[in-house]
């Protein structure tokens, strides 16, 4: 079992508004890689090299309501991780983006406290087992994930984690 | 106290009695779709170690958002799911010749009410149509769902949408769809079970149903759902289902729905999403005369028969606008042969329109490129920036009968004043 100090994520934070959609994440023209590093050259393409710039220097990206929506595309998670993002935090997230963020092993979560608090730049922690979001001295809650997604999590995605259950079951 | 639909739902396909909103559950999904994402979805099998298929009758892969192939490595792409499918004993395959995965397992008898469906595409909320529970997830998870035959789902809250018809003339679901996105929000919507209900619900056919739960994911839906009846079982009949293997499911009268929303449209204009996201909603009066360089009749949402048909209602006798391409693009073979043998495809064509292969097209990315500056009216589900080539162009959204209409004069046109 991972102790909190090993589910704590964070460092300078990029800032996005509301709606941030799949087809800017990653457009559908690179979707015929699944490289995460590859994909994660065109994150965030459509807005710009300065947004991808500071995007590669940041490694929490801070979004307002219904982050990801759009396609059910999993390379919008799996572009994220391969520039180098830990953590997402977000006022909320379109339902599919949310699944292949855990199931990715991504961390997602909901915190529009931090959000509000938050300015671009700043310094973000993010404790998804103690369910906290530290900017600067100050703390935000959020709901903790339910066990079975903090097992997906832990494990580093769904593939991973029924590859160590398949593991398991073979001792 | 009374069960909604997707209660019911991922009862029967947890085994689980007395589920209540905001539990996780696993469910054991009947169909698993994967799309043009079904090599990633093999690559992961790869990757775990090519364990065993929890059952391969379940699984069903249409090669539909990039068809055919435009290079070297997606040929390989499909190449590798064409393979995989002879080599696991998978039937349920669909070559690049079928058309968009929702509309072909439809229409090959695939989707029966109250099945739980799980695809690689958000737009899998389709299958409400005929009273299923669809619902998009990532590729990993279809792979997984390949090996263990099930995953975890949070059984959702559900709401209640009440429509009053009839339409006017030259108004459609499409611009019920529209209005409700607009009024509801890209995320009003989000992680609910969304029901249709109501009488001009009830009058709909199936096709028009589709382009109702298909568009209820650009509110953020999980599922949505007509209740299935006459007119469900109608199509499942023509389309070879033994209605003695289906066990439909209908939400209970006294549900308990977090949400209801009632929408008069009665006198309803056309409405158009306009750039760059789909709840950016205006009755069309606002935007008439808006120059266009392309129109789309494709996508999952508005390029079925009746699509077809109402496009060629408005065309025929015309031509299209001088510098205007008119892309159409059929959901299915199908489809495809039908509008041929009706002459519908002469009639389009007669105009000035480009018919493609059936299939995702433009929609996806594939063909239908625009230019910097250039502007698309589409009948397709998005607009987000980019999705059409430059992303300094602009995608609105419409009707079919917008578009055929608009597709004449050049400009955005409202179809209720062009006599039909």
């Amino acid at each position: 079992m991972n102790t909190a100090s090993d589910t704590r994520l964070g460092g300078r934070s990029i800032v996005f508004g509301d709606g941030v959609n799949t087809d800017v994440i990653i457009p559908g023209r690179y979707l015929v890689s699944i490289d995460p590093v590859e994909l994660g050259t065109h994150a965030f393409e459509p807005l710009g090299a300065e947004v991808q710039a500071k995007l590669a220097e940041s490694p929490v990206v801070v979004a307002g309501k219904n982050f990801g929506c759009g396609s059910a595309r999993e390379q919008a998670a799996t572009c994220l991780i391969g520039v180098g993002v830990k953590a997402v935090v977000a006022r909320s997230y379109s339902r599919v983006f949310f699944r292949n963020a855990i199931n990715t092993g991504l961390v997602a979560v909901e915190c529009p406290s931090a959000v509000d608090a938050i300015r671009e730049g700043d310094e973000v922690w993010v404790d998804h087992a103690a369910g906290t979001v530290t900017v600067g001295e100050s703390s935000y809650q959020f709901a903790p994930f339910p066990p079975v997604l903090r097992e997906i999590l832990e494990a580093g995605g769904l593939v991973e984690h029924l590859m160590k259950n398949f593991a398991k079951e073979k001792k | 106290m009374g069960k909604t639909f997707a209660i019911k739902a991922l009862e029967r396909a947890s085994g689980i009695d007395g589920l209540v909103a905001g539990q996780i559950v696993d469910a054991y999904p009947d169909l698993y779709m994967s799309h043009t994402a079904t090599w990633r979805c093999i690559k992961t099998l790869e990757r775990m170690g090519d364990p065993d298929l929890f059952d391969p009758n379940r699984i069903a892969m249409v090669m539909d958002h990039i068809s055919p192939a435009q290079t070297s490595k997606i040929a390989g792409d499909h190449r590798l799911s064409r393979e995989f499918a002879v080599s696991h004993g998978i039937k349920n395959f669909f070559d690049v010749n079928a058309g968009i995965a929702h509309v072909v397992l439809m229409e090959h008898g695939l989707v029966k009410p109250g099945n739980l469906i799980i695809g690689t595409d958000s737009h899998s909320t389709i299958y409400g149509a005929l009273g299923a529970l669809g619902t998009g997830v990532g590729f990993s998870e279809i792979t997984a769902a390949w090996v263990t035959g099930k995953l975890w789902m949070k059984v959702p809250e559900s709401m209640y949408i009440n429509v009053t018809g009839p339409l006017p003339d030259g108004v459609y679901p499409k611009d019920v769809m529209l209005k409700l996105i607009g009024d509801i929000t890209a995320d009003g919507a989000t992680y609910y079970s969304v029901e249709f209900h109501g009488s001009w619900v009830e009058s709909l056919s199936t096709s028009e149903r589709m382009t109702l739960c298909n568009l209820a994911m650009e509110m953020g839906a999980k599922n949505a759902v007509v209740p299935p009846d006459a007119e469900t079982e109608r199509y499942l009949l023509e389309h070879g289902v033994d209605l003695s293997t289906v066990e439909p499911i209908l939400p209970d009268a006294d549900a308990i729905y977090e949400h209801r929303i009632d929408l008069d449209a009665r006198t309803l204009e056309p409405q158009i999403a306009v750039p760059h996201n789909v709840d950016n909603v205006v009755p069309i009066s606002q935007v008439v005369g808006t120059r266009l360089d392309q129109v789309f009749i494709g996508s999952c949402a508005n390029a079925k028969y009746d699509d077809l048909a109402i496009a060629a209602k408005y065309l025929k006798g015309h031509t299209v606008a001088p510098g205007v391409r008119l892309v159409v693009t059929p959901a299915s073979a199908d489809i495809m042969a039908k509008a041929a043998a009706d002459g519908i495809v002469t009639t389009l064509i007669e105009a000035g329109a480009m018919i493609t292969n059936p299939g995702c097209g433009a929609c996806a990315g594939s063909g239908g490129a625009m230019a910097d500056g250039e502007v698309t009216l589409s009948t397709a589900n998005r607009n987000f920036r980019g999705r059409m080539g430059s992303y300094e162009s602009s995608i609105y959204l419409s009707s079919p009968a917008v578009a055929a209409a608009s597709a004449i004069s050049g400009v955005i046109t409202d179809p209720t004043l062009v006599l039909a």
